[in-house]
């Protein structure tokens, strides 16, 4: 029984000195502004790793959900005689929910993840102690990079999402379900505002970059350094990272779009 | 790869999201280079505005001229006083001219419509509507039928 509540305190504690090392890491990282010369080529590196090897998984599920969006959309709306509003539905099913989620679970199942096995793998193989030892500080040239590569890629994978999402819409709607263009666009037009809708979908892609990030280096940086333990934390990146992306979501969209 | 091509393929990639913001800004919100236009305020009480909301659109024989800024309780008449911002352009609105709460489509959302009066004098900035029609509801008018008055 004192054996079990022994471990229930043990738990407990283990999670409070987790959140209070991951706090630490993050001020770490963010409190040693690299140098311009060097620290920009390795952010380039690390945004083409993380940000332009992502692009196809997120054009291709961009694609698609708009078009099944738009499908959807259709059979629902055309039995009210509205389907004119599809377009309004499309636009702002993207730009303010599924854009910067779907994006945010897709980036932490294909950089996340990458993010931490690597660093993860790094510190297996004692290369960031070596670095220690010769001076360089790791969370400087390896982390800040990738966190600071996560944190810019996310915003403009999101928006780049949303609008081939609506371009798939209007593939189906406009193109195959025949839609007028006209309407499909105006409707679009009327309803989704500029500040309040997309500026605000950007502002959650942000918060998601950051936190998948985040979460991702934390993981690969605090891992156990063998092979069971890169797994481990690779399967809690993205299982972190997804908790947090839909939880946050939610407290976001209580406060962007919620009335009180 | 050579640093040079990743930092070209880099910038493409910003390019890329920096373009699809802009496609979000022009095509999906439909925001115009010309919005931040110059307006000016003029004001509406009516005994019951529905479901008018802020933001929403005050249109003049069916073409938008502004939108509706506010929507609060005047608590010595007991009306709600809307307060809409009219595009500069538009400065000839009849003094006489009545606010009429639409809507558009059976269903579809509510809106201020402007019907012209034939007053020489116009609106100015502050200025409130003499006449105004509040919306229609239809539970009321159901029961104004069925109740036979």
């Amino acid at each position: 029984m004192i054996g079990r509540i022994a471990a229930f305190g043990r738990l407990g504690l283990d999670i409070v000195s987790s959140f209070g090392r991951s706090g630490r890491f993050l001020a770490g990282v963010l409190g040693g502004v690299p140098r311009p010369a060097t620290g920009f080529p390795l952010l380039v590196k690390q945004l083409y790793a993380v940000g332009v090897l992502s692009l196809a998984i997120i054009v291709v599920s961009g694609l698609f959900i708009g078009m099944v969006l738009g499908l959807q959309g259709y059979t629902i709306l055309s039995d009210y005689g509205s389907e004119a509003a599809i377009g309004q539905m499309i636009a702002l099913t993207l730009v303010r929910e599924l854009g910067p989620v779907v994006t945010a679970l897709l980036f932490a199942g294909r950089a996340g993840s990458a993010l931490t096995a690597e660093i993860g793998l790094m510190k297996a193989t004692e290369q960031l102690s070596s670095m220690e030892m010769m001076g360089v500080d790791p969370l400087r040239r390896v982390i800040a990079p990738r966190l600071w590569a996560g944190f810019i890629a996310m915003p403009v994978l999101a928006v780049i999402f949303s609008v081939v999402g609506i371009w798939g819409g209007m593939l189906v709607g406009v193109d195959w379900l025949g839609v007028f263009e006209g309407s499909f666009w105006g409707n679009m037009q009327s309803s989704v505002d500029f500040v309040d809708d997309v500026l605000n979908g950007v502002i959650k892609s942000v918060v998601f970059g950051f936190v998948c990030a985040w979460i991702a280096v934390y993981q690969g940086y605090d891992c156990v350094p063998t092979s069971a333990g890169i797994s481990t934390a690779t399967t809690k990146t993205v299982v972190y990272s997804s908790l947090a992306v839909l939880g946050l979501d939610f407290v976001l969209t209580a406060v962007m779009f919620g009335d009180f | 790869m050579a640093q040079r091509t990743t930092e070209i393929i880099v910038g493409l990639f910003m390019i890329a999201g920096c373009a699809a913001l802009l496609v979000l800004a022009l095509q999906v919100s439909g925001l115009s280079p010309k919005s931040a236009e110059s307006t000016y305020t003029i004001y509406a009480n009516f005994n019951d505005t529905g479901g008018l909301t802020p933001r929403g659109r005050v249109s003049m024989a069916g073409v938008t001229v502004g939108t509706i800024e506010s929507i609060s309780l005047n608590k010595e008449t007991f009306q709600a006083q809307v307060e809409m911002s009219i595009h500069s352009d538009v400065d000839n609105i009849p003094s006489d001219s009545s606010a009429v709460i639409r809507t558009s489509g059976l269903l579809g959302e509510q809106y201020i419509d402007i019907s012209i009066g034939a007053e020489m004098d116009s609106l100015k900035e502050g200025d409130t509507f003499y006449s105004t029609q509040s919306a229609m509801n239809l539970e009321r008018l159901i029961s104004n039928f069925a109740s036979g008055r």
